[in-house]
């Protein structure tokens, strides 16, 4: 699967109080959320954002909370993939498991500029700046979250072999 | 080689022998969720389309975050944890009176057993530590699987340990301790792996404390915290403990992905600043910052050693006049012995607004939400922006003295100038 779309670009530790903030932990509704992803530091991220655009960011996204209502924040305002230089751990299998594609790739992270128009192949892993024509290759995802995350996601992958 | 304690518990949880790195389905003892993250847990469980939870003896369901509801919308979600619990019979759901923050209900409910496996929705479930447990955060659809199916996909993490060596000054606690290890390795330090604290002075420390270390070991990236199970903890969980345990330690030749020593001899108490858990100071470098809120309380600070240790602090002392200070038991049993210690009359003597458990202002949810440009200090977890109000307020974390102390002073400061 192909995917495309602008760069947003932030920096390091980006916590999960910072993708969804806590006072909007009562609603669940992935849309609702999105519309006030990462309002704390950076206010015009989710008026702007567009279906496909890509979120690019140093070390640690998604450190903190373990809320699954910041990769659905994401999600519901239709950011296509997440690519960082790492991601905390409970971000990192909330994304397997509700599947939003994530991907690890320190060079592209260091190369790529925020309102860079990027193409990405989840398939193989390549990320393409078109902005600069530099291509990229991301780190493998561990076969058990690619087997999930090509399940549709935990409630599939555990219907299928869990049950 | 020997295995080290995460290894072999994931070891008997999967009944085979596993090592760090290796991708597994583990059977859990207990998954946890509460009120923001059970809705999507109760969503995602319904899609999988199973008819009865795995256990209803090994799910605990906590509403705690926004309760007492703080509004319509909080109230519609702890109506749907409740109504998961009844439909489901789930044996440890915990209403309101009769409830506690989940990481200090979970241990004094005797349900965090040395050698457990835990899940929980909720990423201070590492705090299951202090007890010998695994506890490990997870999202809501992975509760949602465990709760269906009682197995989860992990990945055995390596370990950090670290070592405490050296005696402990006073007013300085298991606090200072981790948050010395979480600005030693900073917040991404620990990231897909363990930290097991060792040494003579987490040895001295009470199980309150260690239970604080355990909790906070989240902010350096840690998926889980360990203490090795000594006569304290088997004294501690003994009395509460529903069913039989076997405890499990780190072999003497166990493989560690790093050793960290700390010699505690000469530490004073530690604050975390803006906007950042590892971004540590001693505390004699503050003192010229005012406070405009002060919060006592938490899953990492609210138990009773906490309460006792503020106390201590504020006895005979007001609170200073520019200052709110609020003080929150973390369980409905420690609001109870503070009740019967007179702690809460030195508490509201002193001017301090005392609260029924809720995880409230730690994660800027009610009860001690801040306006733009406020600073608090509080005994919380986490400082990020906008943590606990408006974005432009700030949050110091320290330990239950200091903040009391700074309570009283108006500024950051520690417990000395108060007493002197």
């Amino acid at each position: 699967m192909k995917i495309e779309g602008r760069v947003w670009k932030f920096g390091r530790d980006v916590d999960t109080d910072a993708v969804i903030p806590a006072k909007y932990l009562n609603l669940q509704d992935p849309k609702e959320l999105g519309r006030h992803c990462m309002e704390n530091i950076r206010p015009d991220f989710a008026k702007s954002a567009k279906p496909g655009d890509i979120v690019v960011a140093e070390e640690n996204f998604g450190c903190g909370s373990s809320r699954e209502h910041a990769p659905l924040a994401l999600k519901g305002l239709g950011i296509s993939c997440v690519i960082a230089k790492s991601f905390a751990r409970i971000f990192f299998r909330n994304c397997v498991n509700i599947g939003l594609p994530i991907l690890e790739a320190p060079e592209a992270v260091d190369a790529v500029g925020d309102g860079d128009e990027l193409s990405v192949d989840l398939e193989s892993g390549t990320i393409e700046d078109v902005t600069s024509g530099l291509k990229f290759k991301a780190s493998p995802m561990p076969r058990l979250a690619k087997e999930i995350a090509e399940a549709g996601g935990l409630i599939e992958y555990a219907k299928q072999h869990l049950l | 080689m020997g295995m080290t304690a995460v290894e072999k518990i994931f070891s008997k949880h999967t009944g085979k022998d596993v090592r760090a790195g290796e991708f597994v389905f583990a059977n859990v003892d207990l998954v946890l969720s509460n009120d923001i993250t059970s809705p999507l847990t109760v969503e995602q469980f319904k899609k999988i389309g199973a008819k009865t939870v795995f256990d209803k003896d090994k799910i605990a369901l906590v509403p705690d975050h926004f309760t007492p509801n703080k509004d319509v919308q909080s109230a519609s979600n702890s109506k749907l944890l409740r109504g998961f619990a009844r439909e489901h019979g789930i044996t440890h759901y915990y209403e309101i009176g009769r409830m506690g923050i989940e990481h200090a209900l979970l241990p004094e409910e005797g349900l965090t057993l040395p050698g457990d496996l835990i899940v929980g929705a909720d990423s201070h479930t590492c705090t299951y530590g202090a007890a010998g447990a695994l506890g490990i955060g997870i999202g809501s659809t992975d509760a949602a699987v465990a709760m269906a199916t009682g197995k989860l996909w992990f990945r055995v993490p390596e370990t950090i340990k670290f070592v405490f060596s050296g005696k402990l000054r006073p007013w300085v606690g298991g606090k200072d301790l981790v948050l010395a290890a979480i600005s030693e390795i900073g917040v991404d330090g620990a990231r897909y792996m363990a930290i097991e604290f060792s040494g003579a002075a987490i040895r001295e420390l009470s199980m309150d404390g260690r239970f604080t270390m355990c909790n906070m070991a989240v902010e350096a990236g840690a998926k889980t915290a360990f203490i090795e199970p000594d006569e304290k903890t088997i004294e501690y969980v003994k009395p509460k403990a529903k069913k039989a345990f076997v405890p499990e330690v780190s072999d003497p030749d166990a493989h560690f992905a790093q050793e960290i020593r700390v010699d505690v001899d000469d530490m004073e108490p530690l604050v975390a600043c803006p906007s950042s858990p590892a971004n540590v100071k001693p505390v004699s470098e503050l003192r010229g910052i005012s406070v405009d809120q002060v919060v006592i309380g938490s899953c990492t600070n609210g138990r009773l050693e906490d309460l006792k240790i503020a106390a201590s602090v504020l006895k005979g002392k007001k609170v200073h006049p520019h200052v709110r200070m609020i003080v929150i038991p973390a369980t409905q049993r420690v609001y109870k012995d503070a009740l019967k210690e007179g702690l809460v009359e030195i508490f509201l003597d002193a001017g301090a607004a005392f609260s029924t458990p809720t995880c409230g202002p730690c994660l800027g949810g009610h009860m001690g939400v801040l306006a733009e440009g406020e600073k608090a200090i509080s005994t919380t977890n986490r400082n990020f922006i906008g943590r606990m109000g408006h974005p432009k307020s700030e949050v110091y974390l320290a330990n239950p003295a200091v903040t009391a102390a700074s309570g009283v002073l108006g500024r950051i400061g520690s417990p000395e100038e108060v007493l002197s």
